[in-house]
């Protein structure tokens, strides 16, 4: 145990050491009245403690994850009671759905005033218990040492999630004895399943009898840090892997076990294939309905092996032949051991004639339009993948253009994908990206986002210009709630019930915000503004006009199969 | 198709913990049909006994929801085969009405209940048993104008000689933990 002699503190002053202890560099938050003392201690820490003051709380927790998902730190973020607390709700959500660790340390009133419908109260802990990973609330200053040591080991720790404290105003104002020491273990909670070598055995089994072998992977890769490991794996056994949203970048896109996306808008090939393999090794996923479509005749045809870090993702949506539960770092390089090299060109090949079928029938024509039409988010993703030769950082928002960007963008970098996966929450990417630039100062960081979801957090430019974040900020504008449209279009009869935007000059307004920017609409213009925009060393912002009614497709339609696939 | 099913989970005692746990039933639509809760052989280590109704596969998604918990110490499904049970239940009747006959105290005794407690307006009328048994003294006894009825929710013990102690041994870390 890492011990500290123990000092009389404040208790908002024993808060920041605590911060301190854990490696706590960076925060991002809101002040307001019951959680002023902290922002007081702060101010005498302003030299180890960078506080980032956002526009907006939920700018707050988006940041952080944004900054907790590329940096592997734990993301952290400040916020007053009532609706500073409220305002964060969302972020959890999106954070414990997607298993990104955060602490978030909301205000309270003071404790004698608790359930008196005070000013700014909430009952906090019952508003996020659903969409956090651990919740306490504080009402002694003697009880923040450990809290907080709790808090960052359960939300770093197996599966991770956020976390959040509630400190009362009289516990941060109150004195205590303060000691800190790290928290390496809880009784009740076991963070890494112990690995069964019969079932990496049975998984082995399977694999080396196959003979159209798939693997699908998602975050848990990335969260393992099993980068090697999964690289190993695969190259081994010679099996081709497709990845969902959050998976991408755990192996560069141009690997040639590399098979693409799967889901809603992923490859054709993946999704079809997947009702064709004979052994599905799914590592480090969880079978979201974006992915598996129809439940009941996903990959019915194969067996299935599940490596998962949570017992309770196994058997959960897909029923499994073979559960290898643990850290999937772990459990791969053991699975490798026992796995038989192996290739299989015809099963192989088989993706490649369906990636043909798709080049031809959707892509082609999205990265080579017609030359009268207009710009597609394709072509613009194209050009900014290109110029960044796929090793940016892409920090996507929700809709059209974030199936786009993953669709057309050539990751090459390790874990260099931010998006709101399991949420899809719109208003993400614009405070999540300056949350991944702050985490990796010396990366490329570029946001792509749609008029509508820029429009639920633009107030975040402020912080850009503030603190001089050099963010890259591309909006795709459609003038259209477009995803939305794309439905109505296919399922509504083309009824477009508001989502048409009649949206205001982004120009003038980001202008307002000393930040540079340009508007393309022509074609001709598009290279020479993506050079500049990539190569400036600013914080810089690219509005592109692209086609109003532009579908996204492939497509699996709700409700049907992955094979069931839809190329127009 | 659905069986009645007692779900059991040791807890450190903290707040918000009951939340948390009802939170896993509604979330999915299950309505829980009874929940008690009190410390366990362990100090500090409290013990809810909850009853439901579902299909098996359902109960054993809930039960990893609930063993998921940070301060769940571990959660276990039982059909009722598995489990000792009872509950108690108590029932109140004007004075008037038992002592106008023999028919009350014929009942009480038929059913193996007992007078708990006698008082000037009202009796009170204890029964230990199933819910089924229960329920059969509640029926028998509001032919006579029950004013009063109470059932306290199941508590069950395993039949199995798994201890708690076991459960808190398959917790502690084999792996290194960061
Ligand atoms: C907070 C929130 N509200 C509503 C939605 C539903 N929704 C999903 S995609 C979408 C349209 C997004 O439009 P835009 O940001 O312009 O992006 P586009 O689809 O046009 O690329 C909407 C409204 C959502 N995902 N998140």
């Amino acid at each position: 145990m890492v011990t500290s002699k123990s000092k009389v503190l404040k208790g908002s002053d024993a808060i920041v050491e605590c911060l301190i202890k854990e490696g706590v560099d960076t925060l991002f938050g809101y002040p307001g009245g019951a959680i002023m003392p902290l922002y007081d201690s702060l101010f005498d820490y302003q030299d180890d403690l960078k506080h980032i003051l956002t526009r907006h709380e939920q700018g707050a927790i988006h940041a952080a994850q944004g900054y907790a998902r590329v940096s592997k730190k734990v993301g952290v973020c400040l916020a007053t009671s009532g609706p500073g607390a409220t305002n964060l709700i969302t972020g959890l959500a999106d954070a414990y759905i997607d298993s990104t660790p955060l602490v978030c340390i909301t205000g309270q009133v003071a404790s004698h005033l608790l359930g008196t419908d005070a000013f700014q109260e909430t009952d906090v802990l019952g508003v996020s218990t659903p969409v956090t990973k651990w919740n306490i609330q504080i009402t002694k200053a003697a009880e923040i040492p450990e809290a907080i040591s709790k808090a960052f080991f359960i939300a770093r720790s197996g599966r991770p999630g956020p976390v959040l404290i509630d400190i009362t105003k009289d516990a941060q104002f109150d004195t205590l004895n303060f000691k800190y020491s790290v928290c390496k273990s809880i009784r009740s909670y076991k963070p890494l399943p112990n690995i069964n070598i019969e079932r990496i055995k049975e998984a082995a089994e399977l694999i080396n009898k196959a003979a159209r072998p798939m693997v699908l992977f998602g975050q848990g890769v990335i969260l393992g840090q099993a980068k090697d490991e999964f690289k190993a794996f695969i190259e081994k056994a010679g099996i081709p892997a497709a990845w969902t949203i959050l998976g991408v970048s755990a192996i560069p896109n141009e690997h040639p076990l590399n098979v693409g996306m799967l889901g809603m808008h992923g490859n054709y090939s993946t999704n079809k294939l997947t009702s064709e393999c004979d052994v599905l090794i799914a590592v480090g996923m969880r079978f979201d309905d974006r992915v598996t479509g129809k439940v009941s005749t996903f990959a019915a045809q194969a067996k299935v092996i599940h490596l998962e870090i949570d017992p309770a993702e196994i058997d959960k949506i897909i029923k499994t032949d073979v559960a290898v539960l643990g850290d999937c770092k772990s459990s791969l390089s053991l699975l490798t051991d026992y796995v038989k090299a192996k290739e299989y060109p015809s099963w192989r090949n088989r993706f490649s004639e369906l990636d043909q079928e798709e080049y031809t029938e959707v892509q082609k024509a999205e990265l080579h339009p017609d030359p009268e039409s207009k710009i597609t988010m394709a072509e613009v993703i194209d050009c900014i993948s290109k110029k960044t030769k796929g090793e940016a950082i892409i920090v996507t928002d929700v809709g059209q253009h974030q199936m786009i960007a993953h669709r057309y963008y050539n990751y090459k970098a390790w874990n260099s994908n931010v998006t709101s996966g399991g949420l899809g929450t719109m208003g993400f990417a614009l405070p999540a990206a300056i949350g991944a630039k702050l985490g990796q100062p010396q990366k490329q960081v570029i946001a792509i986002i749609g008029d509508g979801g820029f429009q639920m957090t633009l107030q975040e430019l402020g912080t850009i210009f503030q603190y001089n974040i050099p963010v890259k900020i591309v909006v795709l504008n459609n003038e259209f709630l477009g995803m939305v449209r794309q439905w109505q279009q296919l399922f509504f009869d083309k009824r477009y019930a508001s989502t048409e935007m009649v949206n205001p000059d982004f120009q003038t307004i980001v202008k307002g915000y000393h930040i540079e920017t340009e508007l393309v609409e022509a074609r001709e213009s598009l290279q020479a503004a993506v050079d500049r925009f990539v190569d400036s060393k600013e914080s810089r912002f690219l509005e592109v006009r692209v086609g109003k009614e532009d579908n996204v497709f492939p497509m699996v339609p709700t409700g049907s199969s992955v094979s069931d696939i839809r190329l127009k | 198709m659905k069986k009645q099913f007692t779900i059991i989970v040791y807890t450190e005692n903290n707040i918000g913990l009951l939340s948390r746990l009802s939170n896993i039933f509604s979330r999915r639509h299950v309505n829980i049909d009874s929940i008690t809760c009190s410390e366990s052989e362990i100090k500090g280590v409290h013990r809810f006994t909850i009853v439901v109704k579902m299909e098996t596969d359902k109960v054993q998604k809930i039960v990893k929801q609930i063993d998921k918990q940070i301060e769940v110490l571990k959660a276990i499904y039982f059909e009722n085969e598995k489990v000792v049970y009872q509950e108690v239940a108590l029932y109140k009747i004007p004075v008037s009405v038992f002592s106008s006959g023999k028919e009350i105290e014929h009942i009480v005794r038929a059913h193996f209940a007992r007078v708990l407690s006698v008082h000037t307006d009202y009796v009170i009328i204890e029964k230990t048993g199933h819910e089924k048994e229960t329920t059969e003294l509640f029926e028998a006894l509001s032919h006579y104008g029950l004013t009063g009825f109470v059932r306290s929710g199941r508590i069950a013990l395993p039949k199995s000689m798994e201890s708690l102690q076991d459960y808190i041994k398959e917790l502690e870390p084999t792996f290194n933990i960061n």
